[in-house]
């Protein structure tokens, strides 16, 4: 069984955010309106997390795109009361948005912030409502959501392979994010394979996790940017 | 012996506010009501928009609502805690007390649920808690605590009242079908006597732990994350301490209201309250202990993540918040009630209030700062209620307060039979206790 995987090479990504386009559209997430944006109230299943380096003058921005990194252990399932967000076997971390009471102590547990809540009625405003995809279900007000890395594309991406009676491979499924990325900087696939690309990469040296110490074991890898030590993004604030 | 309570009643004055209610009732009644409609009409607007008219945001997950559940919970470890603790030790003392302490336990419990209803995105719901339990969340654990700790805080009100309910069935009042179904045949007979007296040292024993639990989940709730300043094995007790440190504060508010509404100056003596008082400041002293170990260890720690939420606390952000706390819970209070001369009645009701408005700051310094500093350097999230918020926390507090003076128009908020029994029996049996502590003549050498 795969152990689906990405590892993000921040000496590629141009901070386009092309992935975060193309992630909105492909799961039909909602537009939030400026003032509710200004509150904070984002939707971005798929965000880059600004992180300042240096003092000025010699400062600099560093954006590094961070879905949910589907940790294997992940510290947002366990505190779920009603089990409406949960672990498959192949390490997606999933979200069950009909049966979610909104209670958000996932979005409180999960220490990368990176799961969502429907604070309004979802709009589509203009011809958006016409360009939702059939594929992902438009998520009610008041319940989470997050990343699924797709999920609809894989279990299409097994129903062709099965019609076509061969075994599914690993160029069958991306999400939309890596497909997107015009610089070629995401990898995804199968990390429980060590000759596929993603665990090449996951060796690489450059190679680091997010929070690593923290032991919620992501299964998203992220390759430093030449100078980068790969710190934690921990530096004190206030 | 109904028969004898009724004739020798020399508590009618408790039964007062039963027969009759003054006008000032029916005002104060409205007027609290009002709160609860303007409660209404915002968690109306809540349901129709959303959780969007609050002002929760990203990363600020959780805001009043959590803060509100967890001080309600609080406050609900008033009376049966104590109660229960002062029962036990035969405190003689606590005979006029402890009804009206253990009324605030379960009125409070469903403000505390309610106020976790008001924050679900999706309270229809609610009910999944049951349906599909996920028993490795801290949250079901608050539910399973809750519930059973609701049970047996309502047993343990019952209990007692029951001759009290069959004396109001004889009384012969309004109502009396509605007595007569809750005396359940109480006639009090000498075996239904111990029977209940046995009861309720069973319940009161069954209740202590549960209390207990009750509290240390509801901290578990933050403390199994493991975000930075709630990942804290201190959580557990110090959230105990806190809960019965507001809940003391609020029986003591409560006594001396239904003291001077109904004229019970004969019952609530100035000892019930110094008593109560060196008890509130015993929990004064504790809840600095606790607190100055849990920002001590964090402070000498230094995590970065850690540091970032203990300044904004201290010198940021939220320091007029995390001061005005310190100042409630022990500046303030501390003072009154170490001091002889001001653990007066006033002193008491004064340092009382102040703890109650400083438990709740406390309990909004442990959920809004936290989430305001996420680990990964996201927006910081500026946090700040909105009037659907505010009119909610207002709204459930009257509800409380409404609720209260209801339950004092139907049973007698001070324990008659109770008051009785302590008045016929309790001097011969305080004396053969202290008698029983005495040293015996034989242990003690002759003199020569």
């Amino acid at each position: 069984m795969p152990r689906w995987g990405m590892a993000i090479d921040l000496a590629k990504c141009t901070a386009c955010q092309a992935c975060v386009v193309a992630c909105q559209s492909e799961n039909n997430i909602p537009c939030v309106p400026p003032e509710q944006a200004a509150l904070g109230r984002i939707l971005s299943w798929i965000g880059l997390l600004p992180e300042f380096e240096g003092e000025y003058p010699r400062l600099r921005m560093r954006l590094t795109p961070l879905p949910c990194l589907h940790c294997d252990k992940p510290p947002c399932i366990v505190v779920c009361p009603v089990g409406a967000t949960g672990i498959t076997p192949e390490g997606i971390v999933r979200q069950t948005f009909a049966r979610c009471i909104g209670c958000r102590y996932c979005t409180t547990a999960c220490p990368y912030t990176r799961r969502h809540f429907n604070w309004n009625k979802p709009e589509f405003p203009g011809d958006l409502a016409e360009a939702l995809n059939p594929d992902v279900s438009v998520r009610p007000k008041g319940v989470v959501e997050k990343c699924t890395l797709c999920h609809h594309r894989l279990l299409r991406a097994r129903e062709e392979a099965r019609a076509a009676n061969r075994p599914l491979t690993e160029g069958d499924y991306r999400p939309a994010c890596a497909e997107a990325c015009p610089a070629g900087a995401i990898a995804f696939g199968d990390l429980g394979d060590p000759a596929s690309a993603v665990s090449q990469l996951a060796r690489n040296p450059r190679a680091f996790r997010v929070l690593e110490d923290l032991g919620a074991h992501p299964k998203v890898f992220h390759l430093a940017q030449g100078e980068w030590s790969g710190g934690s993004g921990q530096e004190a604030k206030g | 012996m109904v028969k004898k309570q009724k004739d020798n009643l020399t508590d009618t004055l408790l039964l007062q506010p039963i027969i009759a209610a003054r006008s000032s009732f029916y005002y104060l009644a409205m007027a609290l009501l009002g709160f609860t409609a303007f409660a209404f009409i915002a968690w109306i607007a809540q349901l129709r928009r959303g959780l969007g008219v609050t002002g929760l945001n990203v990363p600020v997950y959780w805001g009043v609502y959590i803060t509100n559940f967890v001080f309600f919970i609080g406050i609900s470890h008033a009376g049966t805690l104590i109660s229960a603790i002062l029962r036990l030790c035969h405190a003689e003392w606590r005979r006029s007390i402890t009804r009206a302490a253990e009324v605030i336990t379960v009125l409070v419990l469903f403000f505390g649920v309610g106020s976790i209803i008001m924050d679900l995105g999706r309270p229809d719901r609610a009910l999944n808690v049951l349906k599909h339990p996920n028993l490795r969340s801290p949250l079901l654990w608050d539910v399973c605590s809750i519930t059973v700790y609701l049970t047996a805080s309502t047993i343990y009100l019952y209990l007692p009242l029951i001759p009290d309910i069959a004396l109001l069935r004889d009384f012969g009042g309004k109502f009396t079908w509605f007595y007569r179904v809750l005396a359940i045949g109480w006639k009090g007979t000498a075996r239904q006597v111990k029977v209940l007296n046995r009861a309720i040292a069973v319940m009161a024993v069954i209740v202590i732990p549960i209390a207990v639990s009750v509290h240390t989940v509801v901290s578990w709730v933050f403390a199994m994350t493991v975000q930075p300043m709630w990942h804290s094995a201190i959580f557990g007790p110090y959230f105990v301490v806190g809960a019965i440190f507001s809940g003391i504060a609020a029986i003591i508010i409560a006594m001396a209201l239904i003291r001077r509404i109904y004229h019970l100056q004969g019952y609530l003596k100035p000892v019930h309250f110094n008593h109560l008082g060196l008890l509130l400041l015993v929990m004064t002293l504790l809840w600095f202990y606790f607190t100055f170990a849990e920002y001590l260890t964090t402070f000498y720690g230094g995590e970065p993540s850690h540091l970032s939420i203990f300044y904004s606390k201290l010198t940021g952000r939220f320091a007029h918040v995390f001061w005005a706390m310190v100042i409630a819970c022990f500046v303030i209070p501390f003072p009154i009630l170490a001091w002889r001369r001001t653990r007066t009645i006033t002193g008491t009701v004064i340092a009382s209030i102040s703890v109650n408005i400083g438990m709740w700051l406390e309990r909004y310094t442990i959920v809004v700062p936290t989430m305001s500093h996420p680990r990964l350097p996201w927006a910081e999230g500026a946090y700040s209620a909105t009037w659907v918020e505010i009119a909610i926390t207002l709204g459930f507090g009257a509800t409380f307060i409404f609720l209260y003076m209801l339950f004092t128009r139907f049973f007698p908020i001070i324990s008659i039979w109770e008051v009785q029994e302590g008045r016929e029996h309790s001097l011969p049996k305080v004396v053969a206790r202290v008698q029983s502590y005495m040293p015996s003549q034989a242990a003690v050498p002759a003199e020569r």
